[in-house]
């Protein structure tokens, strides 16, 4: 078991392309980490950086206090699971598993006990024998799995392992994933570019984009202050909803202006957004900090508009419109009735306003 | 489109395809029945008013007698199983490291050098044959089997590199990936997991090669000398055609017997031929 380092990571390829860019990541023992990003953010390479499969252009990746830079990837004692599960189809799942273990000279005994282990944790028992061809994607991915906890190693790589199956089956992996992590307490990157997946598997998760880290966080920590636009936007579903906005100061009261809406500041932001009085910025506010206004609702922090669509998914509606001259949605109750192109008075929850500054997209 | 008529399936289907298949079967069906056709009916003329040109009535085994007993054939069969397995041998070796390499590794200039070794496999075999024989003559090789074991690599080896650089880039580079996490250096990787994986594409090469080292005809030709060192086509073609006289029964048993070990090879290896052909196995 071990912590890993990553200082000062850079990837640049033969062509110029600039993949990862000064990636700093302190990974704690026994501590589960996604990276998430969408395609090309850099969150694959850094992994295979770490896995000894990509070369390091600058930086220094550590696992516990061994600079691991130039170990091949036998001598970095990782396990390594694959989008494609890359499973020897010559081997039976029984070798699949066990040629880690043969490689590296293990008795046979102590091989067949690590083996059969395994496959009771996964429930793949039953199909030692059979070659990866008669096995479905679920069972493929559990021999996947499988073959890196053979290993015991001191740290897990995961690369996007639940992206070929179908949704069901990976609602379901994703639970078990996070249950075998908790009874092995081995560190752990994952890598996915789904934020569901990196919410509830990720003890902290890491976003990033165009090889950047925009933000370290705890899962809630990253909903609730997110650092930038970028996550604010990435985190959540459906996305945050943003409306760029003139702020006005009128009497010491600032108001954040687009067209056809006029909202109050919340006073808790409004320290901070005083330096942009007079400018343009991007408020933020979350589906599900928006609902139908009833009485209750101040003035304020409400507004007109026509519903445009409505999603009924059940246990709740998604009903979208437009406001500010931009497109919204808010995540209502199913019990609220609501029809298209119906006029409705829409409020937000004050406490749950976000601005950003419209160049840089930083959170103010 | 979705309700075909049937008519439609026998004009462009069975019908062309049954004109296709007539038409590669029948040299064949001529080879076996000139085989054993008497003599008396091979040498008169088809105007004749019993003339049956496309099948016999009296079928003899007088011309394989003949052939076994007038010439050295079975060292003919011999040589030339011996010269196409060595050469294959070397050829699929040789064949099997140069295309994992093109395949896989990164290094300045493997474009090119794949781009040559296709290039080489272009130059006609009637013009190498020319400073080829300079060198086997240079070497003391000539009239030994090794004249062809050597030079036959230098048409098979490009061929089987190229077949073999294409099946390896179709193997999830992740299996490899995980092997060396796994504990296996890249060479341990390579014949551990990418050859075993590659099996229907090394066969299919290894067909391929077999076939054209035991069909090759010019460097055979050329390179040897002696009657009892020939191999099966120029062997049959030198000491059948005596001037202008055919022999066309011994030749067309000669022919026969010789095409057999190639059909036998194809009929056991042919699903992992057809395989290795159209793309490998998902992980």
């Amino acid at each position: 078991m071990a912590n890993v380092t990553i200082r000062n990571l850079n990837k640049k390829y033969d062509g110029g392309f600039h993949a990862v860019k000064d990636v700093n990541l302190e990974i704690r023992d026994k501590e589960f980490v996604v990276l998430v990003g969408p395609s090309g953010c850099g969150k694959t390479t850094t992994l295979r950086m770490v896995a000894g499969l990509e070369e390091i252009t600058s930086g220094e990746i550590l696992i516990g206090t061994r600079v691991i830079n130039d170990l091949p990837p036998m001598d970095r004692d990782i396990a390594m699971v694959f989008q494609n599960y890359a499973l020897y189809p010559h081997k039976s799942v029984y070798q699949n598993m066990a040629f880690g273990l043969q490689m590296r000279k293990y008795p046979k005994d102590e091989i067949e006990k690590r083996v059969r282990e395994a496959a009771d944790i996964l429930g793949i028992g039953p199909l030692l024998e059979r070659k990866p061809r008669q096995l479905s994607g679920g069972q493929r991915q559990r021999v996947a799995v499988g073959r890196a906890i053979v290993r015991h190693p001191q740290v897990f790589l995961f690369d996007e392992p639940l992206s070929n199956l179908d949704a069901m089956l990976r609602v379901q992996m994703r639970v078990e994933l996070k249950r075998l992590h908790e009874r092995l307490e081995t560190t752990a990157i994952y890598v996915t570019h789904d934020q569901v997946e990196a919410m509830t598997l990720g003890d902290r998760v890491v976003v990033m984009k165009d090889g950047w880290v925009q933000q370290v966080g705890e899962p809630l920590e990253l909903y609730g202050k997110p650092a930038n636009k970028f996550v604010a936007g990435f985190i959540g579903s459906p996305a945050m909803n943003f409306v760029g906005v003139a702020i006005t100061d009128l009497g010491g009261v600032l108001w954040a202006d687009a067209e056809g809406l006029r909202l109050k500041v919340p006073p808790q932001m409004a320290e901070r957004v005083r330096a942009h009085a007079g400018k343009r910025i991007t408020l933020g506010v979350r589906p599900e900090a928006l609902h139908p206004a009833t009485g209750s609702d101040h003035a304020d922090y409400s507004f007109d508009t026509a519903v445009d669509v409505v999603e009924p998914l059940g246990n709740e509606i998604l009903v979208n419109f437009r406001a500010g001259g931009a497109p919204m949605v808010a995540r209502v109750d199913p019990a609220v009735r609501v029809k298209a192109h119906q006029a409705i008075r829409v409020a937000l929850d004050p406490e749950r306003v976000y601005f950003f500054d419209e160049k840089s997209g930083a959170a103010i | 489109m979705l309700i075909e008529r049937k008519w439609k399936k026998w004009i462009f289907f069975y019908i062309p395809m049954t004109v296709f298949i007539l038409f590669t079967l029948f040299p064949f069906y001529w080879m076996a029945v000139t085989a054993v056709r008497p003599d008396p009916e091979l040498y008169r003329t088809w105007r004749q008013a019993s003339a049956t040109p496309f099948w016999t009535l009296e079928p003899t085994l007088e011309h394989f007698r003949e052939l076994l007993k007038t010439t050295a054939f079975p060292q003919w069969l011999w040589n030339t199983m011996l010269i196409a397995i060595v050469s294959t041998i070397i050829s699929l070796i040789c064949g099997m490291f140069a295309g994992y390499a093109l395949a896989r590794l990164k290094f300045r200039g493997s474009e090119f050098l794949g781009t040559a070794i296709f290039v080489t496999y272009l130059v006609p075999q009637t013009l190498l044959f020319i400073p080829l024989a300079d060198i086997i003559r240079e070497m003391h090789l000539g009239n030994t089997p090794w004249a062809l074991m050597l030079t036959y690599p230098t048409f098979l080896i490009p061929f089987c590199t190229w077949l073999l650089m294409g099946y390896f880039k179709t193997i999830p580079k992740e299996l490899e990936e995980c092997a060396r996490i796994d504990g296996a250096t890249r060479f341990g990787a390579m014949v551990r997991i990418i050859f075993p994986v590659a099996i229907p594409g090394i066969l299919s090469a290894g067909i391929f090669a077999f076939t054209l080292s035991w069909n090759e005809f010019i460097y055979a030709l050329i390179f040897m000398s002696s009657a009892e060192l020939k191999t099966v086509p120029v062997g049959v073609v030198s000491e059948l055609i005596r001037g202008d006289i055919f022999f066309w029964g011994q030749l067309m048993a000669g022919a026969l017997l010789g095409s057999i070990p190639v059909a036998l090879v194809y009929s056991f290896f042919v699903e992992y031929y057809v395989t290795g052909l159209t793309g490998s196995v998902k992980g």
